[in-house]
């Protein structure tokens, strides 16, 4: 198998980082719109994560990670080139389906940017117009674009403050791109709920089928604890096993958001725990390193 | 050795007790409840057991240990004895001992139980095991390489009986496991305080020194096909023992509360990720102060004892029928009313109530009676008017059974049924040539032992598929008991006939 080693990194932002990591067989059989399992360490979460971009030919993957929990954060600061994660397991979750749609709209919306890449790619595969909607906070947040331009016929670049592309939301970049393009058969939205909320609001009047891949919390990621489930319609589906792509006009977003809160206290309370040991870490370290200075024999 | 023979006025009469934590301590720690029996204790216990011609206790357990002899090994402390004939049949004693249904197996059917309480078999399995394990005993048998190659999907005790059984014939058997770590729902599902992590681990090592190779972080169906592990992957047979694993709600208003949740996802945020020892592991679990548990099998048990660990102050076990017909074992539900569960028997789940932040707090529930008998042979509840009462609560554990794991439907050929489990012929042979499938896949959720027992007959079929002489089959109890009509308990000594 593979011993999830760390082949590249490559940091967007203060909070946004790349890693490329070797396992040769899940390269193969990564699909657009699966994900992974990631345990950073024996002591970890399993944390999921969506697969950004597969080598086949290196037999790596790509994952973009956002530091905004305690174990984002950790493996940011942990996480090297050569270094080795404790766990990796996947693919997960059903393949995006590429149909035969002649034009498509594929947007992403912050972290949503990376995976929402190769299933851009895989509709331009199918011969396909794509008209790529990205967006971020902010100019400074802004990464893939350039990638984008080489899998979409049109890419609308959207900033929150317009400091870069078209001042707004992704909905903004949806609606003008409606605008210019009436004839769009499918949309594909991808990113925090509120933006694929957002997306799925500016489609539904046209009646524009339009997909979402949804991230609610999970342990085993293979169908057997039921954290992840979410609402459809009046169905309950799971999200790792019978997803994560859904009808987005259908998703129940609001119940989704809520759930995503249910360990807010907890991990409030496992970051500042961390933060606390890392600040000890530190004076430990300076100590020593102080200790060094007047003392080279000792160390 | 004793050659009176023993009767039932002669033995011991009172089953002898096990020591056991105190329930009120033992209900705030997860150190294991039972102790087991001292050398003493289990020599009074082998005692007991009246040899008797007709064996019903082995007929009585899924594998087909043979009880007798191996008790007659403690009687005459020859333990290594004893631990050689239950591996004969069964390698994982110390789990069985401990988590086997025996009241509905070998204790139910036991001779002695039909005067005085049983022979307590399960406590003299474990007695044998846990001895192994402190002595470093291994039943390791001359394996003759056959030149296959097996690979088992699921590393649960279906698929641990299983390659036991395919290594021992010669096989090279790699088991895949979509966890971090082997063992299944012996991991993540049973609790430390029932079958400790060390006795499992104990159990695997015997795997591995069979030549068992264990491959984690392996999701069988999305990595790689079942076809394409008869194919690509070159394996000449595969055992398919994933579980059934997709928990099951009531569809009752509320369930998408925050403080809701199955008891899978408890019990593996507790157990194999060890959110109980938060924040030194990073697995969260918020735990419930006013715990209510849906559901009376042994899944239930767990949940309801693992919340008393975690520190909730009141447990609450609400099931729609009478603690006559609960799923769960006697004992199971004998530790917990010591330990402190409130049990809420004839009551069900009407709707889950919560506040403004979307968590829960209250469950309402309607008391039920019992009215004509069902399908199942159990009587139907029915709800009694007029009868809704509420529960504090600040979680709601749904712990009412599974449905079928749908990955490997979605990702290969193979045929199910119409509930959704793999379809599988009396061999356990799937429609796919050399492709079995046995425990809760394919029967839907079950126990531990009747999951070893399926993956031990999927082994036979699947030595008979590859032309493997299946030397297992002369310890098959025969109505007789006797081998090439010689009794089990004479074998390896010399017989003279006189003239």
């Amino acid at each position: 198998m593979s011993n999830f080693e760390i082949v590249a990194r490559n940091d967007f932002s203060d909070v946004t980082y790349l890693l490329e990591v070797r396992h040769p067989l899940l390269a193969k059989a990564a699909k657009p719109g699966q994900f992974v399992i990631v345990m950073a360490t024996e002591h970890g979460e399993r944390i999921p994560l969506t697969i950004a971009d597969f080598d086949r030919d290196k037999g790596t993957i790509t994952l973009v990670i956002q530091a905004v929990g305690k174990t984002t954060r950790e493996m940011q600061q942990t996480c090297h080139v050569g270094d080795k994660l404790y766990a990796m397991v996947g693919p997960m979750g059903v393949p995006s389906p590429i149909g035969h749609a002649k034009k498509v709209l594929c947007v992403g919306g912050g972290l949503g940017v990376a995976p929402m890449f190769p299933q851009a790619r895989a509709f331009q595969d199918a011969g396909a117009y794509v008209i790529g909607v990205i967006g971020f906070r902010n100019k400074d947040l802004v990464f893939w674009d350039d990638k984008f331009k080489t899998v979409c016929d049109e890419v609308i670049v959207c900033t929150d403050d317009g400091s870069a592309g078209v001042k707004g939301t992704v909905a903004e970049g949806i609606r003008l791109a409606i605008e210019k393009h009436p004839d769009i058969d499918e949309c594909v939205a991808i990113g925090p709920p509120i933006m694929m909320k957002g997306s799925a609001e500016a489609t539904r009047p046209h009646k524009i089928k339009t997909m979402v891949s949804l991230n609610p919390l999970m342990v085993d990621g293979t169908g057997m604890c039921g954290g992840c489930r979410v609402k459809i319609g009046d169905q309950i589906k799971f999200a790792c096993v019978d997803g994560p792509d859904f009808d987005g006009h259908l998703v129940d977003f609001d119940d989704l958001m809520a759930r995503l809160k249910r360990f807010t206290a907890e991990e409030r309370m496992a970051l500042e725990h961390w933060n606390d040991t890392c600040r000890l870490m530190k004076q430990a370290d300076d100590l020593a390193a102080a200790a060094a200075r007047n003392d080279p024999e000792h160390y | 050795m004793a050659t009176k023979k023993k009767t039932i006025r002669t033995i011991p009469q009172e089953r002898t007790p096990v020591l056991e934590q105190d329930p009120k301590l033992r209900a705030r720690n997860f150190s294991e409840v039972s102790l087991g029996y001292r050398l003493e204790d289990a020599l009074r216990e082998a005692d007991r057991c009246l040899q008797c011609a007709d064996e019903p206790c082995v007929r009585g357990c899924p594998v087909g240990i043979d009880i007798p002899a191996f008790i007659q090994k403690i009687v005459e402390k020859h333990h290594h004895g004893a631990y050689d004939i239950i591996t004969d049949t069964n390698l994982l004693p110390s789990i069985c001992g401990r988590v086997c249904p025996q009241e509905n197996q070998c204790e139910g059917v036991c001779t002695v139980g039909d005067t005085l309480e049983p022979v307590a078999i399960g406590r003299l399995e474990r007695f044998v095991g846990d001895m192994a394990i402190k002595e470093g005993w291994a039943n390791i048998p001359y394996i003759e390489p056959s030149g296959y190659r097996v690979g088992i999907v699921g590393a649960g005790p279906a698929g641990m009986a299983c390659a036991a059984d395919m290594a021992k014939a010669g096989c090279d058997v790699t088991v895949y496991e979509a966890f971090h770590q082997p063992g299944g729902v012996l991991k993540y599902g049973i609790p430390d305080f029932r079958l400790p992590n060390e006795v499992i681990d104990a159990e695997l090592d015997k795997l591995k020194q069979l030549g068992i190779k264990f491959e984690c972080n392996t999701l069988v169906g999305r990595l790689f096909t079942i076809e394409q592990m008869v194919t690509e992957l070159g394996f000449h047979a595969v055992f398919i023992g994933t579980g059934a694993g997709y928990p099951s709600f009531m569809g009752i208003p509320g369930e998408s509360l925050n403080g809701v949740l199955s008891a899978n996802e408890l019990l593996t945020r507790c157990n194999l990720m060890r959110a109980r020892d938060y924040p030194n592991f990073d697995t969260p679990l918020k735990p419930g102060k006013h715990v209510a548990v849906i559901g009376a099998g042994n899944t239930a048990m767990d949940a309801l004892r693992v919340s008393l660990r975690l520190g909730a102050d009141s447990v609450h076990c609400v099931y729609r029928r009478s603690k006559t017909e609960a799923p769960a074992r006697v004992e199971e539900i004998h530790h917990a009313e010591e330990e402190g569960v409130d049990f809420n028997w004839l009551s069900s789940p009407v709707e889950i109530l919560g506040d403004d932040n979307k968590t829960v707090r209250a469950l309402r529930c309607v008391r039920m009676e019992l009215g004509e008998p069902d399908e199942s042979g159990r009587r139907r509840p029915v709800p009694v008017p007029d009868s809704e009462f509420e529960l504090e609560t600040d979680m709601v554990v749904f712990a009412i059974g599974t449905n079928a794991n749908p990955i490997l439907g979605q990702t290969s050929k193979l045929k199910l049924n119409k509930r959704g489990y793999i379809a599988t012929d009396e061999n356990l042979a799937t429609s796919i040539a050399g492709v079995y499938a046995g425990g809760d896949i394919v029967t839907g959720a079950a126990t531990v032992i009747e999951a070893m027992g399926a993956g031990r007959k999927a082994a036979r079929g699947m030595k008979a598929y590859l032309g493997l002489r299946d030397t297992e089959s002369v310890y098959e109890p025969d109505p007789a008991g006797t081998r090439f009509g010689i009794p089990r308990r004479e074998h390896g000594f010399a017989r003279i006939r006189l003239a």
